[in-house]
């Protein structure tokens, strides 16, 4: 018995421990050349959820997008430095993120840190980077506590927050008649942020919160929760959750006779999560995203690279580590080093032009201001091709898109 | 009654039948790993695994296998797949317990362990390489879709079908393991394979179909979740420490204990979720630890 015991104790020690890292090691030799180039190699990191609930709208799909960020500019500039991809799982654990950071910044000379899915995996690595003068370009995450409270001078927060999703999504949906919420909410900082802004977006634009209900991260059963929802009534039920957590909440919903008398608000979900869900059982509902790959022709051109690689189509997020990584790029190339403080007040200063964003500029606490997309789901009989899952209902444009500068708890904004 | 808490009696039924239907799961896969145990002394770290390959191979059958075979109206219905599919995912097991694990019931029960850990986490890479982390999903049966009014919530009927078949499943193995002969030789078997095997018993042989059994009790437990939760490779790793606490509270290799404190802290992980949803999660480890403390040896295990 005793045996057995210890054999228990073992084993989750080994479950939490699992999901092996990799990283390349870099090579101890350090090229010469490009004088302020560090060492002369720009090393680029992806700090991802390589094998967990985000790893398909992050994951292997953010990795092959730095690699095409890589390649395409090298093809294109011809850089005298050398660049270098390392790639990690941080298992969407703030230790593990953390841990990961260190190693890379101190004993590999990683000079940016890019990804970051799962916020408290942004929020452990942001400091360290900033303790190190290296750089972290957050495409993840999505609390809006990245780009407040805990700001640095060192990040970018390049593909969207909750403030984002909760105004866009919120407002349409009250807009629409939706004015009672109660809110499903995963219990961690994620899904804190989430319901706080969406409950003082329906608040704002006259609609009322009738409760929540917080569930363990992550769960497989959802009913209990969506019960409690249903008792209280309230038209719409706002999903503060993400990934698996959200397809297995819309899936039991729709088993517990929930639909239609009350409606479902997706507060943040990817492209991937309607991909699974499919579209008879996602029709209609409304969400925000930063990025849609059938926007335009430029989107569908580079959308398509990436599919020939990865098979799906790009989530936000993916979209996002491309240009994120070109944008870094470009900035090293124009000043001449890799240097964290110079490389990002040149990042600052240009603004974002290609298929992920146009003329789109990062503010003073790290946020990247573009346009998001409304968007509703099609009906299957709407879908004309593979991946062709949403209209396009509203621009959100980018001013009105992010949480205005004055309220901003950054100590970066001056006021 | 419970107006003081805040509570209608009608949601407080609701949670405890939900509460039931998660009850009825840990059962299933909480039998299955005391079966195993019980009669092999392996620690089966694959139960999740084997779940997720339960799911899996229902939802191939319905939506890829026609395709696979050239021809794309063939499909293997739900029916067809409570019954086939535990039976193949029983079989691979016969195939690991044959190849693998059988070299090693001499051994210290943590060598069990950590090489069905190791398995489950290739079959679960695996199938995270093939098909992604977002998951799949199985439409529910039409004979069982819709809901029935009980007045104080609306029960679908797929999930009424998952109560009662699980503790059908659940009360006819514990039935055949502690009532009948066959039992009795199994029993006999794992107190005194020798003597069992000089009156003609073929030891190896029930061992090796006794893993299959337990391991096909996953299967079945996994093509029952596949309409209710996304079918993703990392459903049974969600599930499995909870089954493996439902276990080691219930009495490692109890059968009735596994099925009973299954039942159980479904039940209580209901309630939870009604006073204070926030801790349910916890609640089935926080009665593990006072269980071990009190009784070290589970609820319904004996002290060797």
């Amino acid at each position: 018995m005793k045996q057995t015991l210890i054999s228990l104790l073992v084993a989750s020690a080994l479950c939490s421990a699992s999901g092996v890292a990799l990283s390349q090691q870099k090579p101890a030799a350090v090229a010469a050349g490009a004088a302020k180039i560090s060492d002369g190699v720009v090393k680029i990191g992806i700090l991802t959820d390589l094998s967990g609930l985000y790893s398909d709208l992050s994951g292997a799909g953010s990795v092959t997008a730095a690699r095409m960020a890589i390649e395409d500019f090298q093809a294109r500039e011809k850089p005298a430095f050398k660049i270098e991809l390392v790639s990690a799982d941080h298992q969407n654990k703030g230790d593990v993120a953390s841990n990961k950071a260190r190693e890379w910044f101190e004993r590999d000379s990683v000079d940016m840190i890019g990804d970051l899915v799962t916020t408290s995996t942004a929020l452990a690595v942001m400091p360290i980077a900033k303790e190190k003068n290296r750089i972290t370009i957050v495409s993840g995450a999505a609390s809006t506590l990245v780009t407040g409270k805990n700001c640095t001078d060192t990040n970018v927060h390049y593909v969207y927050d909750t403030y984002a999703l909760a105004n866009g999504t919120g407002k349409a949906v009250v807009k629409q008649g939706g004015d009672t919420w109660f809110f499903l909410t995963a219990d961690y900082a994620f899904g804190h942020s989430l319901e706080k802004d969406t409950s003082e977006v329906v608040i704002a634009n006259g609609g009322k919160v009738l409760g929540s209900v917080r569930h363990p991260f992550p769960g497989t059963d959802f009913s209990s929760f969506l019960l409690k929802a249903q008792s209280s009534g309230a038209k719409v039920i706002g999903l503060a959750n993400a990934g698996t957590d959200t397809t297995n909440s819309i899936k039991q919903a729709a088993e517990f006779g929930i639909m239609p008398k009350q409606s479902l608000a997706g507060l943040l979900m990817f492209l991937t999560d309607i991909h699974s869900l499919g579209l008879k059982t996602a029709q209609n509902m409304y969400l925000t995203e930063g990025f849609y790959w059938d926007l335009n022709a430029e989107t569908r051109a580079w959308s398509k690279r990436f599919f020939d690689k990865q098979k799906r189509m790009p989530t936000m997020v993916q979209a996002g580590v491309y240009s994120s990584t070109m944008h870094y790029l470009n900035a090293i190339k124009a000043v001449g080093t890799d240097e964290a403080k110079a490389v990002m007040a040149k990042m600052k200063e240009t603004p974002v032009n290609d298929f992920f964003a146009k003329n789109a500029r990062i503010r003073e606490d790290g946020r990247l201001v573009h346009d998001f997309y409304l968007l509703q789901v099609k009906k299957p009989e709407e879908s004309k091709y593979p991946w062709d899952y949403y209209h396009v209902r509203q621009v959100i444009p980018a001013n009105d898109a992010v949480a205005p500068l004055a309220k901003s708890e950054c100590p970066l904004v001056k006021k | 009654m419970f107006e003081f808490l805040g509570i209608t009696p009608q949601a407080l039924y609701s949670q405890l039948l939900v509460g039931l239907i998660n009850g009825s799961f840990y059962a299933l896969m909480s039998l299955g790993l005391a079966v195993i145990f019980g009669m092999l002394n392996i620690i089966n770290f694959t139960h999740g695994a084997q779940y997720m390959l339960g799911a899996f191979l229902a939802w191939i059958g319905l939506t890829q296998l026609g395709a696979w075979l050239g021809s794309p109206e063939f499909v293997m219905n739900y029916w067809v797949a409570l019954i086939v599919v535990p039976m193949i995912v029983g079989m691979l097991g016969i195939v690991i317990e044959r190849t693998m694990l059988r070299h090693l019931y001499k051994l210290d029960h943590l060598y069990g362990l950590l090489l069905t850990f190791g398995i489950a986490l290739i079959i679960e890479g695996v199938f995270r390489y093939w098909y992604g982390v977002s998951g799949q999903q199985y439409e529910i049966p039409d004979e069982l879709r819709g809901a029935i009014n009980l007045g104080f919530m609306y029960l679908p009927k797929y999930r009424a079908w998952v109560i009662v078949i699980s503790l059908i499943v659940c009360f006819g193995t514990w039935f055949v393991i502690e009532r009948t002969k066959l039992g009795a030789y199994l029993r006999a078997g794992t107190e005194n394979p020798r003597l069992v095997q000089a009156f003609g018993v073929n030891v190896p042989l029930m061992i090796t179909l006794t893993y299959g059994f337990g391991v096909a009790l996953a299967g079945f437990a996994g093509v029952l979740a596949a309409p209710i939760f996304t079918v993703s490779p990392t459903m049974g790793a969600n599930l499995i420490i909870v089954v493996f606490a439902v276990v080691v509270i219930g009495g490692m290799g109890s059968i009735l204990g596994s099925i009973v404190t299954g039942l159980a802290l479904g039940l209580i992980e209901g309630l939870t979720k009604v006073f204070y949803p926030e801790a349910s999660a916890v609640v089935v480890f926080v009665i593990m630890s006072i269980v071990l403390l009190v009784r070290p040896a589970g609820l319904f295990g004996r002290e060797h």
